[in-house]
C-alpha cells in the first residue's frame, strides 16, 4: 500500500521562525558586524544585503566532546600507498603548513567565526535600527483631522458586512445545546426507522405501537426544531469598531543638491551617497513619507528621484535659490499645519560672494519656523577635513550657517571628506535622540 | 525471461508525473517484496520544493520539531552553503515512522526518482522496521505524534513564560543531548506492591535465619563514618546511581526545575533517544538502503523496465554516493558510511555465492551458502556498526579500500603504522575500525555518581577519561555551567583514568 503527496504548496518558510530567533539572539553581535562593514560598501550596493562573519560567543552549542589534542589514539584510513606495519611519520610542527588535515587546515580564528549571509531587508532593518527622525510627532495636537478605526470588541449593532461568523455561531451553538434543539441525525434516524416499519407494512401490535409512538415523536422533535432556530437574531454580534484620533506622522523631506560646476564628480558622489542612504532609510522606516527633491545651480528646480540622482548639469552657484524654491513648494503643497517637515542639504560651501546674507535670512525668517530639523552637510576636500575642524573655519556657506546653528537648535551640520564618512555623519545627524522628549 | 525483456520502459526522459512516479513504484514494491523478501512499513511519499527540504534538513530532519533558535542557525549554514554550490542538496531525506515518511524533492529527475524511491521507502524502510536497535528504543507508530505535541507544548511554554526563559533550558538541554540517552535497557522501577512483598521477604528471611549468638560477636566502634557512608549508599541505590542519562537525572531530581521545565528536558530527551539507534547504524542503514536500490535498480534495468539513458544517471548518482576519497586526497573526510556499508554488503553477497578460499576460512557459517538474502537479512536485523564490522569486514574489503591504522600518541613525536591491508593486519585494522564505531568508545563517558540531595546538594560528576584523552575544556565548562543552571547548585566534575583510576583532573562550578 502506498500513496504520494503532493506537498508543494505547502507553506515554506518553516523554519523563518527559527531563523528570526536566532538573528535575535545574535542581535548585538551582528549589529557591530553591520555598523563596521557598511562603512567600507560601493553605493551601487548600499541596499543589498551582506555576507557577515559573526563571532560564535552566544550562538555557540557546547557539548561534551573530547579534545583534539592529548592522549593516545588510533585511526583508520583508506587508501594506503607506501606504507608498511611499523612506519614512522613525523607529526607536522605546530602551526606550521596546511597539510595536517583539517584542524591545521582552518585557520585558529576560522573555529570561532560564523558566516552567513543576510538579506536586504535584514540588513537594512538592522543598519537603521536605532535611527529616527526628530520631533516626528507635532506637538500640537489640536490639529488632528485624521482618524482612523480600531477594532474594539462586539456589539449588537452593525452593519452585515460587519458579523462576526465565529462569535455568531458560538453563540447559536451554546443557545441550541441550551434549549435541547434536536439534532438532524437524530430527527432522520427516526424517519428512517419509520420508513422500514412502512415498507415492510406493521406487522404486530407491538410494531402498531411503535410506529405510534415514533410518529409523535418525530412530530415533538420537528416541533422543536422549529421553535428553536439554528440561528436566532439573538446570536448575531458585530465586529465593534471605534474611531481613534491619528497623531500627525504625514512627514515630508527637503532634499537640496547643489550640482554646479563647483561640485566636482567627487563631491557629487559623495553628496549622492548620502541622499541614497538618506532615501532608503525614509523609504525604509516611514513609508508615508514625501520626498521633494531639488537641486539647483544658479537657479534651483524641482526634480524626480532620477533626475536627481543620475542627471548631469553645471552652472554657477547661487544657494539661496534651492532655498526659495523649497519656501515655494512647501507654501503650496505642505502646509506647516499638517506636515512634518524636514530637509537636507549637500553643498560643496561655495557660495556666490553676496547670496550668504540671503540664506542666513530665509533660514532665519522663512524656514526654520517651518522645520522639524535641518541638516547640512559640507563636502570638502580629504586633505583640508583638518583645517575645518575648528570652530569658525569652513567655506562661505559653512560659515554664514554657523550663524543660524547657534541659533536653531533643530539645525544640525556636518563635514564629509570621504565615502566611510558618510555613514557615521548619517548616523550622527539622525540617532534616535532619547533624551529629547 | 524473454517475454520480460520485451516490456515497455515505464518513462522516458527525465520529467515526472505522478503517474509515472505511482507506476514505478508499483515496479520496485514488485522487486523489493517478490525477489528481495524485504519487510517494510507502509510508505507514504510526499514530493516537496528545494525550499521545504532546506527547511526540513535544517529541523533535525524531521517534518515536525519544536522551534528553537539553533535551528535557524542550522538553516542559514545550510542555506549560505547551498546557494554558493558547495554542497548539493539531498535527494530524500526519509523518517523511522509508521507510515514511513520519505520525502522527495520535486527538482529529482525521473530516473533519481526511482533510485531515491528504491533507496528510502524501501531500503530505509526495512532497515528501521526490522533493526532492534529501532524495534527496541523507539516507537515509530508514535514518533510524529509525540513531536506535535512537543511542538505545541513548547509553543504554549514560550506563550506563557515568555521565550527567553524556555530557550535557556533548551539551550542547557541542548548542550547534555548526547548524555541523554539510555544506553541499556534497566530493569522496571518496582511498584509499591512489590517492594512491599520484597521487605516482607527479607523479614521473613531474617526470622527464619534468627540466630542470637550473631548478637554476642563484637562490632568495630567506627560508626560514624560509616553511617554516613551507608547513607550515601542508600541514596546512591535510591537514584538508580551511577545513572549515564544525565538528563534523565536532572529531570528527575533536580531541586530547582519546575514542571514544564521538566517536562521540555524530558521531550529533548525523547527526541536525543529517537535519534540514539540512527547514530549507531549509520554505516548499515546507508550500506543497506544502497544495496537495495542498486539491485533493485539492476532488476528493472535487466527486465527493460528502465531505458539506457535513465540507468546511467542512476549509475552516475550511484557511484558518486559511494565514492570513497584516499586519505591524502583533499576531499578525503574520514570514511564514507555509504561506501564501507554498500561494499561490506556486496562482498557478504560474494562470499555467500561464489567465495574464496580465504573467506572459507574466515567466514565458515556463510560462505558459499548461497542464500545472500537470508544473510543479508539477518545482519540487517540484528546488527550495529560496531559489531556488523566486527563480524562481517572481510580480507577482501580490507584490501580493496587499502585500510591502514595510524596511532597517535601526544608524547610522541611520530605517528606510527599499527597496521596494513595485509595478513598480519586484518583483524587489528577490523577491531579497530569497529571500535571507532562504538558511541561508548567515541563519546566520553560521563555519568552522575553522586548527589547529595539531603546535605549540600552538590552534584558529583564522574568523568572516566579512555586513552588519557582529555574533554575540550572550553565547551566542557560551557555545558557545566548550563548543567549548574538546571541543577540550581554546585556541580563538580572529575575525571578518572580508566587504567589507573588514578584522578586526572577536577572542576567545580558554584
Amino acid at each position: 500500500m502506498h500513496h504520494f503527496i503532493d506537498r508543494r504548496l505547502n507553506p515554506k518558510d518553516k523554519n523563518l521562525g527559527n531563523r528570526q530567533r536566532f538573528m535575535r539572539r545574535a542581535r548585538a553581535q551582528i549589529k557591530k558586524v553591520v555598523n563596521d562593514s557598511i562603512k567600507n560598501r560601493k553605493i551601487s550596493n548600499a541596499d543589498e544585503g551582506e555576507t557577515i562573519s559573526i563571532p560564535t560567543k552566544g550562538i555557540a552549542e557546547p557539548r561534551f566532546v573530547p579534545s583534539p589534542n592529548g592522549g593516545h589514539r588510533e585511526r583508520v584510513f583508506t587508501g594506503n600507498k607506501q606504507f608498511s606495519t611499523g612506519d614512522k611519520i613525523q607529526k607536522p610542527t605546530q602551526g606550521g603548513g596546511g597539510d595536517g588535515g583539517k584542524q591545521a587546515a582552518d585557520q585558529g580564528e576560522g573555529e570561532d567565526a560564523f558566516t552567513f549571509a543576510l538579506s536586504r531587508e535584514e540588513f537594512l532593518d538592522i543598519y537603521f535600527e536605532d535611527l529616527e527622525l526628530p520631533d516626528l510627532v507635532k506637538k500640537d495636537f489640536k490639529e488632528i483631522k485624521s482618524f482612523q478605526y480600531k477594532r474594539a470588541g462586539y456589539s449588537l449593532t452593525g452593519t452585515p458586512n460587519q458579523i462576526s461568523v465565529r462569535r455568531t455561531i458560538r453563540n447559536s451553538f451554546g443557545r441550541r445545546i441550551a434549549l435541547g434543539r434536536p439534532k438532524l441525525e437524530k430527527v432522520e434516524a427516526i424517519e428512517r426507522e419509520i420508513a422500514e416499519i412502512e415498507a415492510e407494512g406493521p406487522q404486530s401490535e407491538r410494531q402498531y405501537l411503535r410506529l405510534e409512538a415514533l410518529r409523535s415523536e418525530l412530530d415533538r422533535l420537528t416541533r422543536l426544531r422549529k421553535g428553536i432556530p439554528y440561528l436566532d437574531p439573538i446570536d448575531i454580534r458585530y465586529r465593534r469598531l471605534e474611531k481613534a484620533p491619528k497623531p500627525n506622522t504625514k512627514a515630508v523631506m527637503f532634499c537640496l543638491m547643489d550640482v554646479s560646476g563647483s561640485m566636482g564628480e567627487r563631491e557629487k558622489d559623495l553628496a549622492k551617497r548620502f541622499f541614497i542612504l538618506l532615501h532608503l532609510f525614509l523609504k525604509r522606516r516611514y513609508d508615508q513619507t514625501d520626498i521633494v527633491f531639488i537641486r539647483h545651480t544658479h537657479e534651483a528646480s524641482e526634480v524626480d528621484e532620477d533626475t536627481f540622482f543620475y542627471s548631469r548639469e553645471s552652472g554657477g552657484t547661487v544657494v539661496s535659490t534651492a532655498l526659495t524654491e523649497m519656501i515655494k513648494v512647501a507654501r503650496e503643497r505642505y502646509p506647516v499645519d499638517s506636515w512634518n517637515i524636514y530637509a537636507a542639504q549637500a553643498s560643496d560651501g561655495d557660495n556666490f560672494p553676496d547670496d550668504g546674507e540671503k540664506c542666513i535670512r530665509l533660514l532665519n525668517t522663512d524656514i526654520m519656523p517651518l522645520c522639524q530639523y535641518f541638516a547640512y552637510v559640507e563636502i570638502v576636500d580629504e586633505r583640508e577635513l583638518d583645517m575645518f575642524q575648528a570652530p569658525g573655519a569652513g567655506a562661505e556657506l559653512w560659515q554664514a550657517y554657523n550663524a543660524v546653528r547657534e541659533r536653531w537648535a533643530n539645525f544640525e551640520m556636518k563635514h564629509i571628506a570621504q565615502p566611510s564618512d558618510i555613514y557615521p555623519v548619517f548616523r550622527e545627524l539622525f540617532a534616535k535622540q532619547v533624551a529629547a522628549g | 525471461m524473454t517475454a520480460t525483456m520485451t516490456k515497455k520502459p515505464l518513462f522516458d526522459g527525465r520529467e515526472w508525473t505522478f503517474d509515472t512516479l505511482s507506476r514505478t513504484y508499483d515496479a520496485i514494491e514488485e522487486i523489493a517484496v517478490n525477489e528481495l523478501g524485504l519487510d517494510t512499513y507502509p510508505n507514504q511519499l510526499e514530493i516537496i520544493s528545494a525550499e521545504q527540504m532546506l527547511d526540513a534538513h535544517s529541523s533535525a530532519g524531521m517534518p515536525l520539531m519544536y522551534p528553537h533558535w539553533s535551528f535557524g542557525k542550522h538553516f542559514v549554514q545550510e542555506e549560505k552553503a547551498y546557494r554558493k554550490g558547495y554542497s548539493g542538496l539531498a535527494y530524500e531525506i526519509v523518517i523511522n515512522s509508521n507510515p514511513c515518511i520519505s520525502y522527495n524533492m520535486e527538482q529529482n529527475s525521473m530516473p533519481i526518482q526511482t533510485l531515491v524511491m528504491a533507496h528510502a521507502a524501501f531500503g530505509h524502510n526495512h532497515f528501521f522496521k526490522n533493526n532492534y536497535l529501532f524495534r527496541q528504543w523507539t516507537d515509530a507508530g508514535s514518533a510524529l505524534d509525540y513531536l506535535e505535541y512537543a511542538k505545541k507544548f513548547v509553543a504554549k511554554c514560550e506563550e506563557e513564560r515568555g521565550s527567553p526563559a524556555v530557550e535557556a533550558i533548551l539551550d542547557a538541554a541542548h548542550a547534555l543531548m548526547d548524555h541523554g540517552v539510555s544506553r541499556y535497557p534497566r530493569p522496571q522501577k518496582p511498584t509499591e506492591r512489590e517492594k512491599r512483598e520484597r521487605d516482607e521477604e527479607i523479614r521473613n528471611y531474617r526470622a527464619r535465619t534468627f540466630n542470637d549468638l550473631w548478637r554476642t560477636v563484637p562490632v568495630k566502634k567506627d560508626k560514624d563514618e560509616k553511617k554516613e557512608s551507608a547513607e550515601a549508599i542508600r541514596q546512591a541505590i535510591e537514584m538508580n546511581l551511577p545513572e549515564e542519562n544525565l538528563v534523565y537525572f536532572i529531570e528527575t531530581y533536580s531541586p530547582v526545575l519546575e514542571d514544564w521545565q521538566r517536562e521540555l528536558l524530558s521531550i529533548v530527551r525523547y527526541v536525543a533517544q529517537y535519534f540514539y539507534p540512527q547514530r549507531q547504524t549509520k554505516v548499515m542503514n546507508e550500506g543497506c538502503a544502497t544495496f537495495v536500490h542498486h539491485y533493485i535498480v539492476n532488476a528493472m534495468y535487466d527486465r527493460g523496465l528502465i531505458t539506457e539513458g535513465a540507468m546511467l544517471e542512476i549509475l552516475h548518482s550511484h557511484s558518486s554516493v559511494v565514492f570513497q576519497a584516499d586519505f591524502d586526497d583533499p576531499r578525503y573526510s574520514g570514511l564514507n558510511p555509504y561506501a564501507l556499508g554498500f561494499g561490506m554488503m556486496q562482498d557478504i553477497k560474494r562470499i555467500c555465492t561464489d567465495p574464496k578460499p580465504e573467506d572459507q576460512e574466515w567466514f565458515k557459517d556463510i560462505a558459499g551458502c548461497g542464500d545472500w538474502r537470508g544473510v543479508l537479512k539477518e545482519a540487517w536485523a540484528n546488527y550495529r556498526d560496531e559489531s556488523f564490522i566486527k563480524q562481517y569486514l572481510s580480507p577482501n574489503m580490507i584490501r580493496s579500500m587499502r585500510l591502514f591504522s595510524l596511532a597517535d600518541d601526544a608524547n610522541e613525536r611520530h605517528y606510527t603504522v599499527t597496521s596494513i591491508h595485509d595478513e598480519r593486519g586484518y583483524r587489528g585494522l577490523r577491531e579497530r575500525l569497529a571500535r571507532s564505531y562504538e558511541i561508548g568508545v567515541v563519546e566520553p563517558d560521563i555519568q552522575v555518581v553522586g548527589a547529595d540531595l539531603r546535605g549540600d546538594r552538590t552534584l558529583r560528576l564522574q568523568h572516566t577519561v579512555r586513552n588519557r584523552i582529555p574533554l575540550s575544556e572550553r565547551s566542557r565548562d560551557e555545558v557545566l555551567k548550563h548543567l549548574r543552571q538546571l541543577w540550581g547548585y554546585d556541580i563538580s566534575l572529575v575525571g578518572v583514568d580508566r587504567e589507573t583510576e588514578k584522578k586526572v583532573y577536577e572542576t567545580r562550578v558554584s
